[in-house]
């Protein structure tokens, strides 16, 4: 059929590609925005090459060593303004990011470089790249092996021998006894002296609520001083222990030559981790891209949040999850039972329906100020008061915590739970509840035996809801116990175990910290592609199997509601 | 049922006890959980509508009036006046315990403030056959104060507290501290009859009055970094007459300007520069002035008269670049006759007494009388106000009462909030947000209006991006499209509601702010780019010969329409280069910024949009969705039938019918574009400007909640404040949301019906 221009605008077709074009915007943006943070979260693992250059500009030259980021066009007008010299005629020229790292030795670990201003590329095989504790990343070739300032092996050449090799293989064994030296001094840092630390601590505000008491116990006075005497002597040796691991630690350094010709000396007890990207075949990165990732999932953070994992926060965005769900489930069932079941259906209750389905959609930050306001200034303050007055002037609950964010966050969300709840119940057919009455069952049998197992699937999806909820939420968090780096984990051998008290780390607050808060954003900034790419996963699961519980739940009654 | 089966079936005695204990059990244990149910039900319900009292309960108190009331509950706490003479300052320190007087013959009297028991007397050492003829007041924080003398010279003092814990008790000790030394200084020749002195840091002026003649004495004290010791430079120059006789005078802080009020209502007001003059005479009342005090931070100065006009002025500067003592504004006062008057120390209040015995308490900022009640009958002789403001004490006659001042939050009121504010060293009155400063002397600025304009402006560019997008996308998707492909695109789309927001808003502040800065005019070519090219190939499709058209089934459009709306994008990027350069100089923010003078933030109110109606897309897609989706089918079935076309059907009949759907699904939207925190704050540089443009960012109320609240002190009228900005968004998004709920159930019931 042949149309028109007029004919076709006139059946208001127009109108309708119009509105499937929206569809199709819709569509492209979330996949976009998707594939974007997937594309950018997940590459970041990935060894890229070194590329080593030569960098001429005017009549200076020097050599690059580095890893392309990132390039875009620029206009050659606003080159031109700022004083870089463009050819008549060319209106943009590309700009490449180049991570050159280095970061100790060299103005900037990012530099732009003009991308035709770049000759002799290479990737030359034998060019390291160390990761470490401090500074970010290391680019250079390895020359210099010392133990104690004893120069044991050395290699001059750029190219790829046995030779070279060899000395590699060695730096990689010393490398390997200097992590494992690590992992001991971490253990005793982390774990002994901690735990010594707090109960330390312990002991002070014992002390201190002994004196508040106006006690004149002598037997706990002394008792208290011999266990801290004791603790103190733990210490000791501890420290000592210590002593001997870092001056163990410290031995070996290397040196390396950087872009700029100049040889370096390095520790080696500051390399988390060396390896030869344009050495490595597919096999070797993608053992690399795995050990990246788990370092991503189970490591701690280092500098400033922006390098290592982030462990903590996902444990704490956990913990924080899983106390909200213990709280959140019970109360929003029940809430949603004795509006369903037990309340008379009237005027009120459809007043609370619609109060409760409106809570939903009031805005997250105000849950943050009354949590803070309420929960942690009045109750906790209260709370500190009455059972923390040994702790004082520093707070103990009455300041932003694991507890005030998990209730803060169930307050938040039990109206989801309350709402998918009560559409759980209102989905069983009046029959099965008549049904179980009419055998003799009262109705408090009814419910436990049958309407809530029968509405358990609906219940799930409401809680699944929350949880997805409140991982993602950050404004209320904010207020109510986040913080951007907490010492330990809310959870550890130190009786009580559970710190309830304590602020946590947070996968939401996390990505708007290190990405806006970061002192080096160009180098956190994969990071946080990352941990956001983490975020939507989870959350997406979430979601999905919410999904896929509400729509078995709707299969599994449809044939009841005939 | 025959009597033989019934036999056949064995004896079941449902009564017997253990039967009747299980029932029993059972009827207990079925109250006692519908009891616990309930109790639990209401409980939850409880705590989530607790919310909105509590955050009215915080609240509450910005707009509760001050009150007062004798110190100490009902009994009023009066005694006879500690030592002799005249009254020439009255001054109460920081705990409200000790008082102090200065009177006219030199006598000092420290004194408890609840009984009068004096605590401590000092005589000022005078030589003989001089005495005082002068008093100032450097002002009312800094506890110093000078008299003037007879024989032209002048003593500085200062009265100071000192806290020491004997026994863990706190024990204040007063003292008497002469900062320019016990010696008097000779500042006139004659009898000292009008005095005025101020410090800015280290440099003190002292200005007196004797009989015509003005003269002034600077001191400059440096420490001398080799010796330490403290130098003294002193300076003395004599100051042209005001010509008129001056009642009191006043000299601001930095030392730059002389003020006096002179008979007839006037105010003088000389520059203290290189060549002194006298600039301006203004006609500040019609009666004669009664009270004339600088306000805290002494940019102000407060004029009372005899015909109870209270009047703030400060310095403007004018047009012609030359500071003006112009008139801010008026104080609601009874007729009476101001006779006392005293400012706040740590705010900027003021505190009048009348001569009919009437106090009054003010706040400059708020434009705000926060009390008006009667204390006495007739004038009272002095009035001074504690540092913290909660405490008053009054000298009537020959006693002084002591009273109590509950005045929590006077800065605030509707004006304060909503309406235009003159604030010190601002040229004209206007919105502006600043809760917070480094200095004590700082004027808070509260106006709500450009957290409110932000937050609209913000929601305004966010549903200007999504309105259209979501409502089209919901019209195909619930008229034209194939069942199975809207099973799929629906719960898809859904599923972005529930993409935290922190993640939106960091692409929007990393990835698209920058990226919109290098292709700004590639969005606008887009915009226009697209939709032609989505209109162009559906022409295009539709001229098809059958034989491809019929290759994708009718209602799959949108999946064709994927690849073209990404080449559009292409090529709309593309095309942009060119345009920019031949247009736009090569990048049109520069452009913007430099030839068409419109401000370009990189971090602007487009960002938002795009990034918040990206947000609030899945919301109202999805509401809008349902709504035309639940629209009965045989309405368009009829419609179909009688000849109209898909297009006539869904506009004529089916949009329509669904309008309150939509509606509701639009306002659902806008509530959640109004409280969105983790976007805004990430995405724009949190200005609270007030500017509609759409390459400027803004600060919206939740964003400034979650920029403020960490830092501000329990309690304080800006933790109030921002409990209010709390409160208003929550009352907001909920009769917002009610309203649309409202209008669903309805739609919902009429379709029941149908």
């Amino acid at each position: 059929m042949r149309y028109s221009v007029n004919e076709w605008t006139k059946s208001g077709s127009p109108w309708v590609w119009l509105n499937a074009g929206a569809v199709a915007i819709c569509v492209i943006m979330v996949v976009g925005l998707l594939g974007l943070i997937a594309v950018r979260g997940l590459a970041h693992f990935w060894p890229a090459d070194v590329m080593q250059a030569t960098y001429t500009q005017g009549e200076q030259s020097r050599r690059i060593l580095g890893e392309m980021v990132q390039d875009e066009m620029v206009p050659a007008e606003q080159l031109r303004g700022a004083g870089i010299q463009v050819p008549e005629g060319v209106e943009a020229l590309r700009r490449d990011l180049l991570k050159v790292g280095n970061r100790d030795f060299l103005p900037a670990d990012f530099v732009w470089a003009m991308d035709n201003m770049i000759t002799e590329r290479s990737h030359p095989e034998m060019v390291m790249v160390a990761e470490r504790l401090e500074w970010g990343n290391f680019y250079g070739y390895l020359r210099e092996i010392r133990e104690a300032g004893e120069t044991l092996a050395r290699h001059d050449g750029y190219a790829k021998s046995e030779e070279y090799l060899n000395v590699w293989a060695e730096f990689q064994t010393r490398l390997e006894r200097v992590l494992e030296i690590r992992d001991q001094i971490l253990e005793i840092e982390k774990d002994k002296i901690g735990s010594i630390n707090y109960e330390i601590e312990r002991l002070r505000l014992q002390e201190r609520s002994l004196e508040l008491e106006q006690s004149t116990d002598a037997q706990a006075y002394a008792d208290i001083e011999a266990r801290r005497a004791e603790l103190n002597a733990d210490y000791e040796v501890l420290q000592q222990d210590l002593i001997d691991l870092y001056s163990q630690i410290n031995r070996d350094s290397f040196t390396a030559e950087i872009a700029d010709g100049r040889e370096v000396e390095i520790r080696l007890s500051k390399v988390v981790r060396a390896f030869l990207p344009n050495n490595m075949g597919t096999g070797d990165k993608l053992m690399h891209y795995g050990a990246k990732l788990w370092e991503f999932l189970s490591d701690e953070p280092r500098e400033a949040n922006t390098e290592g994992g982030i462990f903590p926060a996902i444990f704490g965005t956990v913990m924080m999850v899983i106390l909200m769900s213990v709280l959140v489930t019970p109360f929003g069932v029940i809430a949603a039972v004795y509006l369903r079941e037990y309340a008379k259906q009237g005027f009120v209750t459809r007043l609370i329906r619609i109060a409760v389905n409106n809570l939903a959609g009031v805005p997250s930050i105000v849950y943050g100020v009354f949590g803070l306001g309420f929960f942690v200034y009045f109750l906790g303050g209260t709370i500190d008061d009455l059972f923390f007055p040994e702790a004082k002037p520093s707070p103990t609950f009455g300041t932003g915590g694991l507890m005030w964010a998990s209730i803060t966050l169930a307050l938040l969300t039990v109206p989801v739970v309350i709402v998918a709840t009560e559409e759980g119940l209102a989905r069983i057919p009046r029959s099965v509840r008549e049904g179980s009455l009419a055998l003799g069952a009262t109705k408090f049998e009814t419910l436990i035996k049958v309407v809530l197992p029968m509405a358990s699937p609906a219940m799930m999806t409401g809680v699944i809801l929350a949880i997805a909820r409140a991982a993602g939420e950050v404004a209320p968090l904010m207020l109510v116990g986040v913080v951007k780096l907490a010492p330990s984990l809310p959870l550890d051998g130190n009786y009580p175990f559970l710190h309830l008290d304590q602020k946590f780390m947070h996968l939401g607050f996390h990505i708007y910290d290190v990405g806006f808060q970061s002192p080096n954003v160009e180098a956190a900034r994969p990071l946080v592609y990352a941990t956001a790419f983490l975020l939507v996963v989870v959350i997406a699961l979430l979601n999905f199997s919410a999904i896929a519980i509400r729509n078995h739940l709707r299969e599994k009654y449809k044939a009841l509601e005939m | 049922m025959s009597i033989e089966q019934t036999n056949t079936v064995p004896e079941l005695d449902f009564n017997t006890p253990a039967q009747r204990r299980l029932r029993k059990a059972r009827m207990m244990k079925d109250k006692m959980a519908a009891g616990g149910i309930a109790i639990g039900g209401i409980s939850v319900i409880i705590a989530v509508v607790m919310i909105f009292f509590y955050l009215l309960y915080e609240v509450a108190p910005l707009f509760r009036s001050a009150s007062i009331e004798p110190w100490g509950g009902q009994q009023e706490v009066s005694y006879a006046v500690p030592g002799q003479g005249r009254t020439l300052y009255l001054a109460v320190e920081e705990q409200a315990e000790i008082g102090f007087r200065a009177t006219h013959s030199g006598e000092m009297i420290f004194f408890d403030t609840t009984s009068g028991r004096v605590l401590q007397r000092e005589q000022l050492a005078l030589p003989k056959g001089v005495d005082i003829s002068s008093f100032a007041l450097v002002s009312e924080a800094s506890q110093t104060f000078a008299f003037g003398l007879s024989d032209g010279s002048v003593k500085v003092v200062k009265h100071n507290y000192k806290a020491t814990y004997p026994n863990g008790q706190r024990v204040l000790n007063p003292e008497l501290v002469y900062p320019l030394g016990e010696a008097p200084l000779a500042v006139a020749a004659g009898p000292v009859e009008h005095l005025t002195l101020n410090r800015d840091s280290d440099q003190w002026t002292l200005i007196a009055l004797s009989g015509d003649q003005l003269s002034e004495l600077t001191l400059s004290m440096r420490e001398n970094f080799l010796t330490g010791e403290t130098e003294i430079d002193t300076s003395r120059r004599d100051l042209p007459s005001f010509g008129i006789k001056p009642q009191k005078m006043l000299m601001t802080p930095d030392q730059r300007w002389l003020l006096a009020s002179v008979p007839q209502g006037k105010v003088a007001v000389m520059s203290l520069g290189n060549t002194p003059e006298v600039t301006q005479l203004v006609e500040a009342s019609k009666d004669r002035i009664t009270s004339f005090e600088l306000l805290l931070g002494g940019s102000s100065v407060i004029i009372g008269d005899a015909r109870g006009q209270l009047s703030q002025w400060f310095f403007v500067r004018d047009e012609t670049n030359q500071f003006q003592l112009t008139h801010i504004r008026d104080f609601e006062h009874g007729s009476s006759a101001i006779t006392n008057l005293t400012t706040e120390q740590r705010r900027k209040g003021i505190v009048t007494l009348a001569a009919d015995g009437t106090l009054n308490l003010y706040s400059s900022t708020a434009n705000r009388q926060a009390l008006s009640e009667p204390l006495f009958s007739g004038a009272a002789d002095a009035i001074a106000l504690a540092p913290r403001a909660n405490a008053l004490l009054v000298q009537h006659g020959d006693r002084l009462s002591f009273w109590h001042v509950d005045n929590e939050h006077p800065e605030i009121s509707w004006s304060a909030y909503w309406e235009k504010v003159w604030y010190e060293g601002y040229e004209e009155p206007e919105y502006i947000w600043q809760s917070s400063a480094s200095n004590n002397d700082f004027e808070p600025k509260y106006s709500l209006m450009p957290l409110a304009f932000g937050t609209l402006k913000a929601a305004f560019y966010a549903m200007l991006l999504a309105t259209p997008l979501a409502i089209a996308g919901a019209i195909y998707t619930a008229y034209f499209m194939v069942p199975s492909m809207r099973r799929k695109v629906k719960p898809f789309i859904e599923l972005m509601e529930a993409l935290p927001t922190v993640i939106l808003g960091f692409l929007a502040g990393l990835w698209l702010a920058p990226f919109m800065e290098a292709n700004l005019a590639g969005i606008f070519t887009c915009l226009l780019v697209i939709p032609l090219a989505i209109v162009l190939f559906g022409f295009t499709w539709n001229n098809m010969p059958n034989k491809i058209r019929f290759l994708i089934p009718e209602g799959w459009d949108a999946a064709l329409l994927i690849p073209v709306v990404m080449l559009a994008t292409w090529i709309g990027l593309g095309l942009a280069g060119p345009i920019e350069d031949a247009l736009f100089g090569g990048h049109l923010p520069t452009w913007l910024s430099n030839e068409a003078g419109i401000p370009y933030d990189q971090r602007n109110a487009l960002v938002v949009g795009i990034a918040m109606g990206f947000a609030v897309i899945p919301t109202i897609f999805s509401i809008t969705e349902d709504a035309i989706f639940a629209v009965p089918k045989h309405l368009s079935y009829g419609s179909l039938a009688l000849g109209a076309t898909a297009w006539q059907t869904l506009t004529r009949v089916i949009l329509p019918t669904a309008s309150p759907g939509i509606f509701s699904a639009l306002m659902i939207g806008m509530g959640r574009a109004v409280g969105e925190t983790m976007i805004v704050l990430m995405a724009t540089g949190n200005t609270p400007i007030m500017d509609i443009n759409i390459f400027e960012g803004m600060r919206t109320l939740a964003a400034n909640i979650a920029v403020e609240m960490p830092e501000s002190e329990v309690g304080s009228t800006h933790y109030r404040t921002l409990f209010l900005a709390a409160f208003v968004l929550f009352l907001f998004t909920f009769v917002v949301n009610t309203l649309a709920e409202t209008i669903r159930q309805h739609l919902r019931k009429k379709y029941g019906s149908l």
